[in-house]
């Protein structure tokens, strides 16, 4: 028998892609999103340098002002940093740092807060009051406390050279475990609602298991709020690696993300070579605004009750 | 009388009591009362004391008003909620203190139709994932063309086009929703079903096609219907007997043509009173003074002698048993005494 | 005489994305002073629609496209927001299904009262309170004061349901326009909200506009009844005689599909299908798809609203 539209079809004639492609702000933004995504994960491809190659750079080159600059060199166009390197190279890999860690820590942070959030609503009790007690303490802990804590210690415990090994692993694992309470929240608030509902009720009617409701019932209709907050949690994310790197809690210099690039172009700022850190931080802005507007775009579309102030 | 034959009852309801605590947590329990600190349960006490049986191929209908533990009393049988005490029977097997895994096999016979057609169907699942899922889950050894076939065959029974099986529940109108709902109550062709409200939240036009479906299946399915209900048109027009509640206790049972010409209960006959009918040849309505009482608080004696007319001393001290008459049960003094 | 309301040919549309959806097609009724008309119709038939108009309390995309609405001899259609608010609650008052959306839950029962008349009257908070508590023993309220102290979540849904019929008689209106007012209710409530309602209107003389799917309660309470059907009217008569002897082949269904119509067991009259949605309404008449009478000239032309030879207005070629 012919199945009555096609996944793609429906897709094609919902009204998310209706309202996405009306939306000029979205969809600009997703482009831009798109852009830097494929640049920075395809840093490899894309930079005509390796930043992580002492062969490829020379210190003699350092501080080379940009292109378009006088004095600039065609083959730097964005200048070189303190340690000569190309900045446009340095800034692709940079941004892939970011986006791994960003999209890695979010990923850790929807586990544990989906799975947590679904127990504690789905089970309620003792167990829901645990749980949530545990997410309140979490929270009360600030993310860079707790970040500022687990690298220092790693830092003293490994040695800086072990460290730069493990720094990425290390970051996502200090941001995702920092901020999981804020999907259990959001989790748990929807299954609270959603266990409510006739259709659990008549899954329970047939038999299923519990964890069968869970996570085939229930959980894919909680998602919408995940996928919202998603989006706030990545921005998020790269700016607590970014704040993390500023303060040199977080990547090396010798494996830069756009936060440690600014750190280390900022103390560059005085002797005038500012793109060091101008460019990598305008990169910064732009990735963190373009996935904010996503973010309320989605949440505006999946939400329209929402007011829109 | 429905109520005598020798026949075996497909359910027996046993002195079902369901109480809800709602007392949060262990903070919100602390109250300071006479000089001292005293943790106090809040317990709604939704169904008291209720006990019935329905027979094979009846329909009983339970009514009553809003809050007054119909529906509560539909969900205990069907184990959504496990009862505070008492026991539910089913073929002579008691299956209210079943773990899940025992629960099993009565889950097939056993099935729901729910009220509202928007929330009882998952949005996220189309209308084969739906139906497919209860099938596959209680017998898993069947083909995959065996489970679509049967599928498709009770999407047709139901009126549905079996075409429409890929499209997800908010592509439908209210009406096809509750035939969806049906559906996924017959695909495991049970034979009882507890319906709950399953035409109050749909319009006029609509309420007589799923009617005339739930009676069609009832007739070709030799089902058993618990039909909870607020409407008693409706009710008058389907059921085999009716039991009337209010405030969590069962107020009288009987066969519905003497409950409609000859309720005993002065609550089943304010109820009945109240029915708009259509042409406006209209009785006068019994006025109930006052409201509703909390399920919280229940009133000491009979529940309703608040609200009753004939009420005396012994109705506010002692409550009336449900007492077996000559064509069904009554619990209330007045009748007992015959000052009805 | 001249009528109290006069709805003539009133239109309502909803500009939407892609079209203009027309939820209101030439609708035209009266309501005498004093007189009760039921409008009654499934959901989406646009009855709740028609009633809103009425206070032009339509919010965008929609907008009233044609027609007028005479009440007291001003067209409410043509005045502006400041205008129609001094009728708004004043000579028209309209009950909802759910009185928490008249009722604030944050104020107290005595503050929105006297708030209520004081908006339209220039008079003391005391005499305000005078008539507030005069009101609600009109409504039947055991101890009224007690009451005006209460806040609505403290009432039970009929109490506040009487507390919202209160309100509307404080500035002694002409016309009531009650939007299933009892549907949220149980049936001995509805019984006795109804009940007040009719004695209410027969007292004051007041015009009652009853906004209702349920056919039962309007033949109790109201003379009139115009039956709605996809943004039209289709049936209009004494309420009897509709009740009686339906003419229009859809009031025939609705009234044939009621369990009260036929005998215990049997299977019901079913009006096959569903009401159309305003985004495609079929060719012609709308409910030809439905009909049983339907002929070709119903699948091509629309039926006006006419007088037949029974003296009711009906909306179809097939009647006589």
């Amino acid at each position: 028998m012919q199945p009555t539209r096609s996944r793609w079809r429906r897709f094609r004639e919902s009204f998310f892609l209706h309202d996405f492609l009306h939306d000029r702000l979205a969809l600009t933004s997703f482009i831009v999103l798109v852009i830097l995504l494929v640049l920075g994960l395809g840093a490899p491809f894309f930079a005509p340098s390796n930043p992580y190659d002492p062969s490829t750079y020379d210190l003699l080159n350092a501080e080379q002002p940009p292109a378009f600059m006088e004095n600039g060199q065609a083959q730097f166009p964005l200048g070189t940093d303190a340690q000569g390197r190309d900045m446009y190279s340095t800034m692709l890999y940079g941004m892939r740092v970011s986006l791994i860690i960003g999209f890695g820590a979010v990923l850790m942070q929807a586990f544990i807060g989906i799975v947590v959030g679904l127990i504690s609503g789905y089970f309620g009790g003792r167990l829901d009051s645990a749980l949530m007690r545990l997410a309140d303490v979490q929270l009360s802990f600030s993310t860079y406390m707790v970040a500022i804590f687990i690298s220092a210690i790693f830092q003293a415990a490994f040695g800086v050279a072990m460290y730069e090994k493990i720094a990425i692993p290390l970051l996502i694992l200090v941001i995702g475990f920092a901020e999981w309470p804020q999907y259990a929240r959001t989790v748990r608030a929807s299954v609270l609602a959603e266990k409510k509902k006739e259709y659990v009720e008549a899954a329970r009617v047939i038999g299923l298991s519990k964890r069968r409701i869970m996570f085939r019932h229930i959980l894919p209709n909680t998602l919408s709020p995940v996928f919202v907050i998603s989006t706030i949690q990545v921005a998020n994310a790269i700016m607590s690696e970014a704040a993390l790197s500023f303060v040199g809690l977080g990547m090396p210099v010798t494996m830069p993300s756009l936060g440690s690039l600014i750190n280390v172009g900022f103390e560059y700022i005085f002797s005038g070579s500012w793109w060091i850190t101008l460019f990598p931080g305008i990169v910064l802005v732009v990735l963190v605004l373009v996935i904010n507007l996503l973010g309320d775009w989605l949440r505006d579309y999946l939400n329209p009750k929402l007011y829109k102030g | 009388m429905a109520e005598q034959t020798n026949d075996t009852p497909l359910l027996q309801v046993r002195n079902v009591t369901k109480h809800f605590d709602i007392s949060g947590g262990l903070l919100d329990q602390l109250k300071w009362k006479e000089g001292k600190m005293r943790r106090v349960r809040t317990l709604v006490k939704a169904v008291n004391g209720v006990t019935f049986r329905i027979l094979p191929g009846e329909t009983l209908s339970v009514v009553g008003e809003s809050g007054c533990g119909k529906s509560t009393l539909g969900r205990a049988i069907m184990r959504i909620h496990r009862p505070t005490s008492g026991e539910v029977i089913y073929r002579g097997k008691r299956v209210d203190n079943l773990s899940s895994h025992d629960m099993k096999p009565y889950r097939r016979k056993m099935q729901m139709v729910f009220q509202d057609p928007y929330a009882s169907l998952n949005p996220r699942m189309t209308v084969r994932q739906i139906l497919e899922e209860p099938v596959r889950f209680h017998n898993p050894g069947m083909s995959r063309d065996e489970v679509k076939e049967h599928v498709l065959h009770t999407l047709k029974q139901v009126g549905l086009d079996p075409d429409w099986n890929n499209q997800f529940p908010h592509e439908f109108s209210g009406g096809q929703r509750q035939r969806i709902s049906i559906a996924r109550a017959l695909v495991l062709d049970p034979e009882f079903i507890v319906a709950d409200e399953p035409i109050a939240a749909l319009d006029v036009s609509i309420q007589a096609q799923i009617l005339n479906l739930l009676m069609d299946m009832q007739q070709k399915r030799d089902l058993t219907y618990l039909f909870i209900s607020h409407d008693l048109s409706v009710v008058e027009h389907i059921s085999t007997r009716v039991a009337v509640m209010y405030l969590g206790h069962l107020c009288e049972v009987a066969p519905v043509k003497e409950i409609f010409n000859n309720p005993k209960h002065p609550y089943t006959q304010a109820l009945l009173s109240a029915i708009p009918r259509l042409g406006g040849k209209k009785k006068s309505h019994i006025r109930l003074g006052g409201d509703v009482p909390t399920p919280i608080n229940l009133p000491s004696g009979c529940v309703f002698h608040g609200r009753c007319r004939f009420a005396d001393e012994r109705c506010r001290q002692e409550m009336p048993p449900i007492v077996e008459h000559a064509t069904g049960r009554v619990a209330c003094h007045a009748v007992e005494e015959e000052r009805i | 005489m001249q009528p109290l309301l006069e709805v003539k040919n009133l239109c309502v549309e909803f500009a939407m994305r892609s079209q203009v959806l027309r939820a209101l097609r030439d609708v035209s009724f009266t309501i005498g002073k004093g007189e009760r008309l039921g409008l009654v119709g499934e959901s989406g038939a646009g009855k709740t629609l028609t009633g809103f108009s009425i206070l032009n309390l339509i919010s965008k995309p929609g907008y009233i496209s044609g027609g007028s609405i005479l009440f007291e001899g001003r067209d409410l259609a043509e005045l502006t927001i400041e205008q129609i608010r001094d009728i708004r609650g004043n000579r028209i008052s309209m009950i909802f299904q759910d009185p928490m959306m008249t009722l604030n839950p944050v104020l107290t029962i005595r503050t929105q009262m006297v708030e209520t008349i004081k908006a339209h009257q220039k008079i003391s908070d005391k005499e305000a309170e005078k008539i507030a508590l005069d009101k609600l023993q009109r409504v039947y309220i055991p101890s009224p004061e007690k009451r005006l102290d209460q806040y609505p979540h403290e009432l039970s849904g009929g109490m506040r349901q009487r507390i919202v019929i209160a309100i509307s008689l404080l500035t002694n209106p002409g016309l009531i326009i009650a939007d299933e007012p009892t549907t949220a209710l149980d049936v001995t409530i509805q019984a006795e909200i109804m009940d007040l309602l009719l004695e209410l209107c027969r007292d004051e003389d007041m015009g009652l506009l009853l906004i209702t799917h349920d056919l039962a309660v309007v033949s109790e309470v109201t003379q009139k009844i115009a039956v709605m059907y996809a943004g039209r009217i289709v049936e209009m008569g004494p309420t009897r005689d509709v009740v009686d002897h339906p003419e229009h082949p859809y009031t025939r269904g609705l009234i044939a599909a009621l369990p009260q119509s036929c005998d215990q067991g049997q299977r019901l009259l079913q009006i096959p299908g569903i009401m159309p949605s305003l985004a495609n309404l079929p060719s012609g008449c709308s409910f030809h798809p439905r009909c049983e009478l339907c002929q070709d000239i119903c699948k091509r032309e629309v039926p006006v609203l006419e007088t037949k030879a029974s003296g009711r207005h009906v909306a179809c070629f097939m009647v006589k």
